[in-house]
C-alpha cells in the first residue's frame, strides 16, 4: 500500500494539517503537497478510469505530464475539470473527485468495454460508424456523446476573476531548475532586464532529489543561495508558479501565473496570463521520463521512477512497501537506492540492458540490491493496483522465469528533453542517437525579428543529460542571451550519466497477447498494437497514425507516449526514428484555463460599448437597445405595458404629425480642410463637392475601387478650404482610415488635413411638421425657410447652446439635425424635451428611423447594400458626376458586368394583400437551378409595415427593375406559401418632396 | 506575434497595435486603363516565399501608415520605412541584400 | 448654457491605486506639417508652450502640448479658453495650410494615481511602461480601445475616446483592484 512515511519530506511541513476530501471522503495531507502525494499517502491508488475502456488509473508521474489523475476540482461557481493532481496545490478545504466512471470510481460499468477492447480497435470509430448514414445522426453520435469526454463542465458562472498584464524584458528564462537558475544568474549578473518563471511552487527542479552536489554544496543549498542573488538583483523578475505556455513570434511568450489556485477567495486573481515580450529566450524546462512499454504497464502502481523518487523525497510518501524498479538506464537506480535508505524493500531492479557497471548501479548493488540485466517485465500482475510481476528475458518472447511479489513498479525508459517551447515557433530537432532521444537542433533555431536565434535551450531541455556538461551547457545559454563572453561555470561534484539504451517494447519479442496490454497513451488508451495496426493499414507518417489512434490527442498532449509511439511506429515500418519524424508541437505547453485567457473582457467590459452623451437618459427611459456596431442605439422608447411593434408606429406616427427628437450623435463626423480639399473629396464622392457653395449641404456616395458603395452622409462645406463629412454610425473610423490611407500614400502631395471629430458633438435629430416650432421656442438664432433652407447649414445658439443646425432629412419631414458639444449633448436634449412638451414631442429610436426612411425610398448602407451593389443598381445616378475624369470606383464600375442592363435594381414593392414581405426573401424566377432549386430574379432589402401607409412596404432589387414597374413578382415565404408584390416607385410617401421643403 | 517599428514615431510596436494593409508598391489604374492592368492592380497579389513588401498602419499609435518588407518564411523583418514612395527604396533594398545577398525584386 | 459635462461625472476608484476621471480638459488637434512656417511661435503665442520632440509632450501649470504624429499634436489648457486660443492660432497661422480643431468634447481623462499606477496600466497596454521615457507621450491601446497616456510625479493621465469611457473606467478598476498588485511589496 501506499502510505506517508515517518520522517522526511523536503517539501512538507508536518506542523501544518490540511484536510481535503477525494469522491467525499474526508482525507489528511500537509502544507506543501501536491493533492497526487495527498491521495498516495492516504493509501488511494486509484484516481481515475482512462477514456476509452475505463481502465482502473493510478497517478504515474509527479509533474505536469501526468496523463491519468485528472480531477473534478471544486464545486459550484469553482469547480473547474480535468486538473492535473500532480500540480494541484493542496489546501485546506479542498473538495477533489475523479471523473469519467459511472456509477462510481471503483465500480465502473464502462469498464465493459475493456472486455470488448478485442472489437474496439484503431480507428473503430471510423470503421464502425458509416453505414446506414441516417444512424450517425440520431443513435451512433448521441450515444458516443454521452460516454466521451473526462470532466464535467462547469455550469456555473465562474466565481473567480482572472487578468493579463504585459512585461517587457531582455532575457527570459523559462525553467526555474539549477540550469535554468544558472542561466538567469549568468543573464541577471550582466545586467539584462530578467525575467525567471517556474511552473513549480518551488525552485530547484530534480537536482535536489536527485542528491547532486554543486561546487562542493548541497543542491538545495546552492539553489537558495543563487535565489537569494538573483532576487537582490533589481533587473531580475522571479516567478514561481508560472508556466512558459506558448512561444511566439518576435520574443511573444505566454506564460500562466496560477496567483491564487493554493488560496481561492481571497481576493486574488486566481490566474494571471502575462504577455511576455522578450529579446531573447532560454528554456530550461528540464526534461520528461519515458514509460516502459510492457504488458500491464497502466495498473495503478506502475509509475515513473522519477515520479516515485520525486514522493519520497520530496512528500515522503511511498508508493508501495516493495517497489520493483524496471529500467534501461542508469538514472532509475537512483530511485532504488531513495527507496532502500528510506527503508523500503526493493526486490530487484530488472534491467533490459546487457551490463550495468555505472557508478549508480553499482551503488545500488553495494546497497544489497539485487541487479538483473538483460532481463524484462514480462508482464505486471494486479486489476485496481499491482500485486507482483513475472520476469522474463528482454531477448525473448516473455516465457515467465520467475515471480516478483511487490506492490508498485518505478519504470524508466530514459528521459525525454522537454522541447515544447523550441519548438512552437519553428525551433527544429534533430535525433541524438546515443542518449535515444529527440534534442533542439542549435544550427535550426526559432528566430526573431533581426533574423538572430531567438530561444536559447539550457541543460536538460538542450538535451544535455549527462550531469558533467549541465552548468556549463546553462552558463553557455545565459550568456549567450545577454550576449557576453561565458563566465566560468559552477559544476556537479557527483555527476552521472543515464547511458539510456533503447528499449522499445519489453521483451523485444512479445506476442500480440502482450503487446495489447502494453499502454503507450494511459489517458487515451493507445497500446502498442494499435500503432502496429495502425502501420499494418497503411498509416506511414506520423501525424496521420497519431489521428487515427488518437495517440497523444489527450489533456496531456502526449507528454509520455509520443516518443513511444513514434519509436513503435518507426519499427513496425522498418525505418530509423528520425526518417519516420515527430509530430508537430503547439501551445499550450500545458492546458491554460479559458478564464486567463479571457481575463478581464467579461461581464460589463466584454467589449468596449460606446455611449452617446444622451445614453444614460435613454437607459433612465427604459429605451430598448439595439446594437450598431460598438454602440448601444435606442431601438424605441417603449411605454408602459406596449409592445416594441407598438412602440415604432407610436413614434413614426408621432415624426409624421407632430415632432420626434432622435440621438443621431453616433454619426459619423469628419472635418477635411486644405486647398486641395474640395479636389480630394471629388475623387473620394462618386458626386462633386468642390462646387459645393459655404454654407450648404450636398448628399454623397463613396466607393471602393472595385465600384462598390461603401457609405453615404451630408457633405457640408463650413468654408472655403473645410468641409465636414457625415458618414453612417458604423462608418465613421472605417471612412476616416478610407481617407487617411489615400492621402497618405497615394496623393501624399495634396495639401489635405482630416480629423474625425465623430464623438466631439453630440447631435440632435429634431424631426417633423413641428420641428421648426420647437427650435423657435428654445430661440437665439433665425431657423425659418428663408434664413435656414433646405440642405444648409448655420451656426448659432439654441437655448442658450452653441450649435450648428443643419437643414437635413432623413425621415422626408421639415428636419434639423443640431450639433452641441458633447459636454453639452444632455442638457440640450433635455432643453428640446422641455420646449417639446406641448408640441407632441416624443423621442423616437432607430426602427422608427429605418421605417421613416424606406416610406422616403432611401437607402441604408448595409441594408441596401452589401458590398456588391454599385450605385446605379440603386437608382442613384443622380448623385454620380458624369462630367468628373476620375473618382474611386469609377474605374471599376466600367467593367462589364456592372453595366450589364439584366443587373438587379432598386424598385418600391407594394404587396397586393397589405402584408410584410418576410426579411431576406428572394423573387423567384420561371424554372430551377442546376441544384434543382427555383431561379430567382431578385430579393427584398428593407421590409416594413408602414404605419403612415397602413399597409406593408419594402424595397428590393430586381432584375431590370424600374423597366418592369407594375409587374407583379412572387416572394415565397419559409414554411410555405407566398406574398406577391407589385413592382412600384421606392418613394411611397411624398413624392415630391413638399413635406421636407417648408 | 510581430513586432515592427514605426518609422515615423520610432515606436515598436507589436501586432495589436497596428492594421495590416497587405501588399505594398501597387499602382493605382484608373478609368480608361485596360482591363488585364485594371485586374492586376485590384486581384493579381504577389504570393513570395521570402522577401515581400507590405503596408501597415500604426493604427494604435501616430496612425501613420508605414510599408515593411519581411520575409514571409521566416518572418524576419529587414526594414520598415514610410509610406510616401512609389517603389522600394535603395535602402530597403540593401537591407534586403545585407540578409539575402542573391535576392532580386520581382516584376 | 449648462456647466460642461465629462463623460462619468467624475467617477473614481479606489484598488492598489486610485482612478479620477477628471476633465473635460480643452484640447485642440492641431494638424501642419512640421516645417510650416510659423508653426512654433503660434503655437508659442497661443499657449506660452515650445514644440515638443518626437513622442513627447511639454506641460507647464494647466497647459501643454503633446506630439501625437508627425503632422499632428494635441493642446491641452483649461476649457474655458480653447475658443480664444483657437482664435489666436488661426490668426497666427493665417494662410497657412493648417487644421486646428476644438476635441475637448470628444475626450474622456482619467488620473492613475499610487506608487504602483504603473502596474494598472501594464495589465492593459502592451506598451513597454518600464522604457517610458521622462516626458514621454505614448499612443496605444488600452485592452480594446486606442488611448494615449504620459506620466507625471503622482500617476498617469490617460485619455481615451468619450463614448468608451465608461469602458476604460471598468478596465482601470478591474485591473486596480485591491490585492492584484503585479509586484506586491
Amino acid at each position: 500500500m501506499s502510505t506517508r512515511l515517518a520522517k522526511g519530506g523536503r517539501l512538507i511541513d508536518r506542523s501544518t494539517a490540511q484536510g481535503f476530501t477525494f469522491n467525499g471522503r474526508h482525507m489528511k495531507g500537509f502544507a506543501g503537497d501536491t493533492l497526487a502525494a495527498a491521495l498516495l499517502a492516504n493509501d488511494q491508488m486509484l484516481v481515475g478510469r482512462s477514456f476509452k475502456y475505463h481502465r482502473p488509473r493510478g497517478v504515474v508521474a509527479s509533474g505536469p505530464e501526468e496523463p491519468n489523475a485528472l480531477v473534478n476540482l471544486g464545486t459550484a461557481a469553482r469547480l473547474e475539470p480535468n486538473q492535473r493532481a500532480t500540480v494541484t496545490e493542496l489546501f485546506d478545504g479542498l473538495e477533489a473527485a475523479s471523473q469519467n466512471h459511472w456509477p462510481s470510481l471503483d465500480f465502473d460499468v464502462g469498464v465493459l468495454n475493456n472486455y470488448a477492447a478485442r472489437m474496439l480497435p484503431a480507428g473503430f470509430y471510423y470503421k464502425t460508424f458509416i453505414h446506414p448514414r441516417p444512424f450517425w445522426k440520431h443513435m451512433f453520435e448521441p450515444v458516443i456523446r454521452q460516454s466521451a469526454g473526462l470532466g464535467r463542465a462547469p455550469k456555473d458562472r465562474d466565481a473567480d476573476r482572472y487578468e493579463q498584464a504585459y512585461a517587457h524584458c531582455d532575457v527570459l528564462v523559462i525553467g526555474g531548475g539549477i540550469a535554468g537558475l544558472q542561466a538567469a544568474l549568468v543573464a541577471g549578473r550582466a545586467g539584462r532586464r530578467l525575467w525567471l518563471i517556474e511552473q513549480a511552487s518551488h525552485w530547484g527542479g530534480r537536482a535536489p532529489v536527485d542528491g547532486l552536489s554543486i561546487n562542493g554544496q548541497p543542491a538545495d543549498a546552492w539553489v537558495a543561495a543563487t535565489v537569494a542573488e538573483l532576487s537582490s538583483l533589481p533587473n531580475v523578475t522571479l516567478r514561481l508558479r508560472c508556466t512558459g505556455a506558448g512561444v511566439y513570434d518576435h520574443g511573444y511568450v505566454l506564460a500562466d501565473e496560477r496567483v491564487a489556485d493554493h488560496t481561492p477567495g481571497d481576493g486574488r486573481p486566481k490566474h494571471r496570463l502575462w504577455r511576455l515580450r522578450a529579446g531573447r529566450i532560454v528554456t530550461a524546462t528540464g526534461a520528461i521520463e519515458r514509460p516502459l512499454s510492457f504488458a500491464g504497464n497502466d495498473i495503478p502502481g506502475v509509475m515513473l521512477a522519477g515520479a516515485v523518487r520525486d514522493f519520497v523525497v520530496n512528500f515522503a510518501v511511498s508508493p508501495g512497501d516493495r517497489t520493483v524498479v524496471v529500467t534501461n538506464n542508469d538514472d532509475a537506480y537512483r530511485t532504488a537506492i531513495a527507496l532502500k535508505q528510506a527503508g523500503l524493500d526493493v526486490p530487484v531492479i530488472v534491467d533490459a540492458r546487457a551490463r550495468a557497471d555505472g557508478v549508480l548501479p553499482q551503488a545500488a548493488r553495494a546497497m544489497g540490491i539485487r541487479v538483473e540485466t538483460g532481463r524484462a517485465i514480462a508482464k505486471v500482475k494486479g486489476g485496481k493496483r499491482v500485486t507482483g510481476v513475472a520476469l522474463c528475458l528482454q531477448a525473448g518472447e516473455g516465457a515467465v522465469q520467475e515471480e516478483v511479489a511487490c506492490d508498485a513498479v518505478a519504470m524508466s525508459g530514459g528521459w525525454s528533453p522537454v522541447v515544447h517551447l523550441w519548438s512552437h515557433c519553428g525551433g527544429k530537432l534533430t535525433w541524438d542517437d546515443a542518449q535515444v532521444c529527440f534534442r533542439p537542433d542549435p544550427a535550426q533555431p526559432p528566430i526573431t525579428h533581426d533574423g538572430s536565434a531567438m530561444v536559447i535551450a539550457a541543460g536538460a531541455a538542450n538535451g544535455v543529460l549527462d550531469e558533467a556538461g549541465l552548468l556549463a551547457d546553462a552558463t553557455a545559454a545565459g550568456a549567450a542571451a545577454a550576449g557576453i563572453a561565458a563566465p566560468e561555470a559552477p559544476g556537479v561534484d557527483n555527476p552521472t550519466a543515464p547511458a539510456t539504451e533503447p528499449v522499445w517494447i519489453m521483451p523485444q519479442g512479445a506476442p500480440v497477447a502482450l503487446r495489447s496490454k502494453m499502454w503507450l497513451d494511459y489517458q487515451n488508451d493507445v497500446k502498442v498494437s494499435d500503432v502496429q495496426l495502425a502501420a499494418r493499414e497503411g498509416y506511414e507518417s506520423v501525424e496521420h497514425t497519431k489521428r487515427y489512434t488518437t495517440l497523444g490527442m489527450a489533456t496531456d498532449q502526449g507528454k509520455l507516449s509520443n516518443i513511444n509511439g513514434l519509436a513503435v511506429l518507426s519499427q513496425a515500418l522498418n525505418e530509423a526514428i528520425p526518417q519516420v519524424g515527430t509530430t508537430t508541437f503547439r501551445p499550450p505547453y500545458t492546458p491554460v484555463t479559458l478564464g486567463a485567457l479571457a481575463g478581464e473582457a467579461r461581464g460589463e467590459i466584454f467589449q468596449p460599448l460606446r455611449r452617446t452623451p444622451i445614453h444614460g437618459w435613454h437607459e433612465d427611459q427604459g429605451a430598448y437597445f439595439e446594437p450598431v456596431g460598438l454602440w448601444r442605439r435606442p431601438y424605441c422608447f417603449p411605454r408602459a405595458g406596449e409592445s416594441h411593434e407598438k412602440a415604432v408606429h407610436r413614434e413614426i406616427l408621432n415624426v409624421r404629425q407632430n415632432v420626434g427628437l432622435l440621438d443621431a450623435s453616433t454619426l459619423g463626423k469628419i472635418i477635411v480642410r486644405g486647398p486641395d480639399a474640395g479636389r480630394f473629396l471629388d475623387m473620394l464622392y462618386t458626386g462633386v463637392m468642390s462646387s459645393l457653395p459655404v454654407g450648404k449641404c450636398r448628399y454623397g456616395l463613396m466607393c471602393n475601387e472595385n465600384g462598390f458603395l461603401i457609405d453615404d452622409g451630408v457633405v457640408a462645406r463650413i468654408d472655403d478650404q473645410t468641409f465636414l463629412c457625415h458618414t453612417t454610425t458604423g462608418g465613421a473610423d472605417r471612412i476616416h482610415a478610407h481617407m487617411e490611407d489615400w492621402l497618405q500614400c497615394e496623393w501624399w502631395d495634396w495639401q489635405v488635413f482630416t480629423a474625425n471629430v465623430t464623438e466631439q458633438y453630440a447631435q440632435v435629430a429634431v424631426v417633423g411638421p413641428k420641428a421648426r416650432a420647437l427650435l423657435e421656442k428654445l430661440g437665439g438664432m433665425d431657423v425659418s425657410k428663408e434664413a435656414l433652407p433646405f440642405m444648409t447649414f448655420a451656426d448659432g445658439t439654441l437655448g442658450g447652446f452653441p450649435v450648428r443646425a443643419y437643414r437635413i432629412s432623413f425621415s422626408g419631414e421639415l428636419s434639423y439635425e443640431i450639433a452641441v458639444p458633447a459636454s453639452h449633448g444632455l442638457a440640450f436634449w433635455q432643453a428640446c424635451l422641455a420646449a417639446g412638451a406641448d408640441l407632441g414631442l416624443m423621442p423616437y429610436g432607430t426602427e422608427a428611423l429605418h421605417v421613416l426612411r424606406a416610406e422616403k425610398g432611401f437607402i441604408m448602407i448595409g441594408d441596401e447594400t452589401d458590398g456588391t451593389v454599385i450605385p446605379q443598381d440603386l437608382g442613384l445616378g443622380w448623385a454620380i458626376s458624369k462630367k468628373k475624369a476620375d473618382y474611386l470606383g469609377k474605374r471599376g464600375q466600367e467593367r462589364s458586368f456592372l453595366t450589364d442592363p439584366d443587373r438587379w435594381r432598386l424598385v418600391g414593392l407594394e404587396t397586393l394583400d397589405g402584408s410584410v414581405i418576410p426579411d431576406g426573401a428572394y423573387a423567384v424566377d420561371a424554372g430551377v437551378n442546376p441544384n434543382g432549386q427555383r431561379n430567382v430574379q431578385g430579393r427584398v432589402t428593407s421590409t416594413y409595415f408602414s404605419p403612415t401607409l397602413g399597409r406593408g412596404i419594402a424595397m428590393g432589387l430586381i432584375r431590370r427593375g424600374p423597366e418592369r414597374m407594375g409587374e407583379t413578382v412572387e416572394f415565397p415565404k419559409v414554411g410555405g406559401g407566398s406574398v406577391m408584390a407589385r413592382i412600384v416607385d421606392p418613394v411611397f410617401h411624398d413624392k415630391d418632396g413638399e413635406k421636407q421643403n417648408v | 506575434m510581430l513586432t515592427l517599428e514605426c518609422p515615423y514615431c520610432g515606436v515598436w510596436a507589436e501586432e495589436t497595435e497596428l492594421t495590416p494593409g497587405y501588399e505594398a508598391h501597387l499602382k493605382r489604374s484608373g478609368p480608361g486603363s485596360p482591363d488585364d492592368a485594371f485586374e492586376s492592380y485590384m486581384f493579381a497579389r504577389k504570393n513570395p516565399k521570402g522577401a515581400h513588401f507590405e503596408r501597415w498602419r500604426h493604427a494604435y499609435g501616430c496612425g501613420k501608415w508605414f510599408l515593411a518588407a519581411r520575409c514571409t518564411a521566416t518572418l524576419e523583418v529587414f526594414g520598415t520605412y514610410p509610406a510616401q514612395v512609389s517603389g522600394p527604396t535603395p535602402g530597403i533594398i540593401a537591407k534586403i541584400r545585407a540578409r539575402r545577398p542573391d535576392w532580386e525584386p520581382s516584376e | 448654457m449648462s456647466e460642461p459635462a465629462s463623460a462619468l461625472g467624475h467617477a473614481t476608484f479606489d484598488g492598489f491605486a486610485s482612478i479620477r476621471e477628471i476633465g473635460p480638459l480643452g484640447m485642440i488637434t492641431l494638424r501642419a506639417r512640421p516645417d510650416t512656417p510659423g508653426l512654433a511661435q503660434a503655437v508659442h503665442r497661443a499657449l506660452g508652450l515650445e514644440m515638443p520632440a518626437v513622442r513627447r509632450i511639454v506641460r507647464q501649470g494647466d497647459r501643454a502640448v503633446g506630439w501625437m504624429a508627425p503632422d499632428e499634436w494635441l493642446l491641452i489648457l483649461p476649457y474655458a479658453q480653447v475658443g480664444d486660443t483657437l482664435d489666436r492660432l488661426r490668426e497666427a497661422l493665417g494662410a497657412a495650410h493648417h487644421l486646428a480643431v476644438d476635441v475637448s468634447d470628444a475626450r474622456a481623462v482619467f488620473r492613475i494615481e499610487g506608487p504602483k499606477a504603473a502596474e494598472v496600466l501594464m495589465k492593459l497596454t502592451p506598451a513597454d511602461l518600464s522604457a517610458l521615457a521622462p516626458g514621454e507621450l505614448r499612443r496605444s491601446r488600452a485592452a480594446q480601445v486606442a488611448c494615449a497616456f504620459w506620466a507625471d510625479e503622482a500617476g498617469f493621465t490617460l485619455v481615451s475616446f468619450r463614448s468608451v469611457a465608461g469602458y476604460v473606467m471598468g478596465l482601470l478598476g478591474h485591473s486596480a483592484q485591491a490585492g492584484s498588485a503585479l509586484f506586491p511589496s
